[in-house]
């Protein structure tokens, strides 16, 4: 009976909280919200939020911003993937994209601080031998008015995603012999991949694309480090709204929550224009036929994928400043290295790290224990009774909160615990945190298990029920040993997602409960840079620690059992 | 009319040597099939003329084209038409775009439709330009694909194994089909196979690649 329930709890426990969520925020957008006299429906917040000075500017800010990193990110690695399809640096080019798709967004954003500001790390290197610069100069390079070093994280983080994307969707489709044959037919590399590949890839992209360019529209931790301060993105902009002390401020925070969320939807509705445009005026280009390059067109398609090389190569580095700075004592401006090192640090924010270490981790083991428990749920159902859930597509309501932008529906969220008191008791605050986690393991953990669930070899299970093995008996013995690496790996990605929630974290919380997360953003803001690599070094490796475990305790666990694994 | 030669001293992947001294020429309207058993090598040989041999190969040898050396060409720049087992069309596009896709970009697009139609027609896929490549039948799909490689104006046709997923009856006229166009084309042709009807019906020389003893 409970098993039979499963999948429609699954929906119940994303779905309803997050239709309350958005309600939460239109609501108070509106001018409604009794917990603060306001019973009346009017448009105030509107036109408070209209007369906010810097509207416009953060707007247009969030608004390129975003649609600059995804368009980049998409065209980067396009490129790539058009010169490196078919060759071994393939291989190499994912080794490297695979950490940093597990780094979070604030610990890579640090490390570009340290990285590229004008006291960080590449300026001391040319300093003073190279630049002349005795101090450092007072260049906007970090929160730079344009947003280029938001952009700049941005597509360090979203284009190895992207990447890997449309990998997954490359070993679906006849990819490297369609470029063969292109080629064949006398088409450069660059031209056959645009002209033959990415017009069967695209479809395959839509969705991420859509997730990427909501997510850069609305991050909030990523532009709190990265981005300009005045004024800020329209996310950030809401974020500081919705935590001032005067609470009539919730009203223009709801109201811009609301804007950005419609503008999100517009942005995508104007894609898919573009989208739909291109796909018309395109059909010619697909047929101009072969072309000859020069000398320099030749040149400029071998460099082409080198600024992927570079985004990549930026995203590592970005973590060596980080150890760097966690173990420095005296780092002076052009000294190159620390002239005295320490563990200091690391001692005297060790009660602090480990707080935030034990809330990390606790809240990684429970989101992603219990999202384990109801993907399996749901997968055993379906593999026992069949699918039949009442609508074609609910399959992919689950995915909803990857597309939702986390700001539309978190404040709601926040608003609609205030109002029943759900954030008074510390039980309640973890409670709603958990489930905020919960939002973003689950999806996760179904993607990474229902390949393994449907592949499983149905013979296998035919084989022990004709054993005479009931159904429980055959999911303990047989299946999840044999899922095993699936489940581990599900695990993995689950605490490397749960370790990059800031804003769930925050405004579930009530900025009560400190994370490694909580703490990376929360103390990039000026302070001590050496404390600041402590904490944002620890969230960067946690995730990845997950993730080599993962790996390695399903080989440990069969290690005489190779067929499990390999 | 031209001539293909190519020359390999040795070709080898890992410490396994796949093919050694091998040498041979086809004049253009001529053919020559390779046969040998799987994992002779013999695909290799056509990825070697074709420019698109994995680097896990490692290979000693040339390919001349007219007396002109292409070992070191991209792929792109050699003109061997290459057809594999599978069409291989491109899904998102009509017969008539897979088909226009090789054609030289200096070509007039009313040059190209003339052309487009002609082929069609030669192959009795008469006014299939607009049509879907995935609802066609497997013998329509194998003469498209043929039709494209023949389009973009090749010097050599490359054929991987071409015949082996058609029954037999369409695996008789597209064989017929393919040796009519390669000559009239007076193109030089390599055909890889491991059905010695395929290479009987080709006619030319026979080459039996593999059995080298490492």
């Amino acid at each position: 009976m409970l098993l039979r329930a499963a999948p429609y709890g699954v929906l119940i426990l994303l779905l309803l909280p997050l239709g309350g969520g958005l309600l939460g925020t239109l609501l108070p957008a509106f001018g409604y919200l009794p917990a603060l006299g306001g019973d009346a429906l009017d448009l105030a917040p509107w036109r408070m939020l209209w007369a906010w000075p810097g509207l416009a500017k953060s707007l247009g800010l969030s608004l390129w911003t975003g649609a600059a990193a995804t368009l980049l990110s998409f065209l980067l690695a396009q490129f790539a993937l058009a010169m490196l399809v078919a060759s071994p640096w393939l291989r190499r080019l994912t080794l490297l994209t695979a950490p940093i798709i597990a780094i979070p967004h604030a610990a890579i954003a640090v490390g570009l601080v340290f990285l590229l500001s004008p006291s960080g790390w590449i300026m001391r290197l040319i300093s003073p031998g190279l630049s002349g610069f005795a101090r450092p100069p007072d260049w906007l390079i970090i929160a730079d008015p344009w947003g280029l070093s938001l952009i700049l994280g941005l597509v360090i983080k979203e284009l190895p995603y992207l990447l890997f994307m449309s990998l997954a969707a490359l070993s679906q489709l006849p990819a490297e012999r369609s470029l063969m044959v292109a080629r064949s037919l006398g088409h450069t590399r660059l031209s056959a991949w645009f002209r033959a590949i990415l017009p069967q890839l695209y479809p395959h992209l839509r969705l991420p694309l859509m997730a990427v360019l909501a997510f850069s529209l609305s991050v909030v931790d990523m532009a709190l480090i990265l981005g300009p301060n005045t004024p800020p993105t329209l996310a950030v902009q809401v974020l500081r709204w919705f935590s001032d002390p005067e609470l009539d401020f919730r009203f223009l925070a709801s109201a811009g929550a609301v804007l950005l969320t419609l503008v999100m939807l517009a942005s995508l509705a104007f894609w898919l224009l573009v989208e739909g445009l291109a796909r018309r005026l395109g059909a010619g280009f697909l047929t101009w036929g072969p072309h000859r390059p020069r000398a320099w067109g030749r040149w400029l398609e071998r460099a082409s994928a080198l600024p992927t090389w570079g985004a990549m190569g930026l995203g590592m580095t970005a973590l060596i400043p980080l150890a760097v700075w966690s173990l420095a004592r005296r780092w002076r401006f052009p000294d190159a290295l620390p002239s005295r090192w320490s563990l200091a640090r690391w001692q005297d924010q060790a009660s602090a790290l480990g707080e935030a270490w034990g809330h990390t981790l606790i809240l990684a083991g429970l989101s992603c224990g219990l999202s384990l428990v109801l993907v399996l749920a749901s997968l055993e159902k379906e593999a026992r009774f069949g699918r039949r859930l009442p609508l074609r597509g609910t399959e992919l309501l689950k995915y909803l909160p990857l597309i939702v932008p986390q700001t539309s529906f978190l404040f709601g969220f926040q608003v609609l615990a205030l109002s029943f008191g759900i954030s008074d008791t510390s039980l309640g605050r973890w409670g709603l945190v958990v489930w905020g986690h919960l939002l973003y393991v689950l999806p996760y953990s179904f993607i990474a298990l229902t390949l393994a669930y449907q592949r499983f070899d149905p013979r296998l299970v035919q084989t022990a029920q004709s054993l005479g093995q009931g159904p429980w008996r055959i999911f303990w013995r047989i299946k999840l040993p044999l899922l095993s690496p699936a489940i581990w790996a599900a695990l993995g990605i689950g605490v490397a997602v749960s370790v990059t929630q800031y804003l769930p974290t925050l405004l579930l919380g009530g900025g009560r409960i400190e994370t490694l997360a909580s703490e990376t953003v929360g103390r990039s803001a000026g302070g001590d840079r050496r404390v600041l690599a402590v904490f944002a070094l620890c969230q960067a490796l946690l995730p990845f620690a997950a993730l080599v475990l993962a790996g390695v305790i399903p080989r440990l666990q069969f290690w005489n059992r190779k067929g499990v694994w390999a | 009319m031209s001539e293909l030669k190519v020359s390999i001293e040795r070709l080898s992947l890992g410490d396994q040597l796949l093919v050694q001294d091998l040498e041979f020429s086809v004049q253009g309207g001529q053919a020559l099939s390779l046969m040998g058993p799987s994992g002779s090598g013999k695909s290799s040989i056509l990825a070697f003329i074709a420019g698109f041999l994995d680097p896990a190969f490692r290979v000693r040898g040339a390919v001349w084209l007219d007396g002109q050396d292409i070992s070191a060409k991209a792929p792109e720049q050699r003109h061997m038409s290459l057809l594999f087992q599978d069409p291989l069309l491109f899904a998102h596009m009509s017969v008539g775009q897979n088909l226009r896709f090789g054609m030289p970009r200096e070509l007039s697009r009313k040059a190209k439709s003339q052309r487009v139609g002609a082929a069609l027609e030669g192959a009795e896929l008469e006014g299939f330009e607009n049509r879907d490549p995935a609802r066609l039948s497997g013998g329509q799909k194998a003469r498209v694909a043929l039709l494209r490689a023949l389009l973009s104006e090749p010097q050599a046709l490359l054929l991987d194994e071409p015949f082996s997923k058609l029954d037999s009856h369409l695996r008789q006229s597209f064989r017929g089909f393919v040796r009519q166009r390669a000559q009239e084309a007076r193109l030089p042709l390599i055909l890889v196979t491991h059905d010695q009807h395929d290479a009987d019906a080709m006619g030319g020389a026979c080459l039996t690649v593999g059995a080298v003893q490492s």
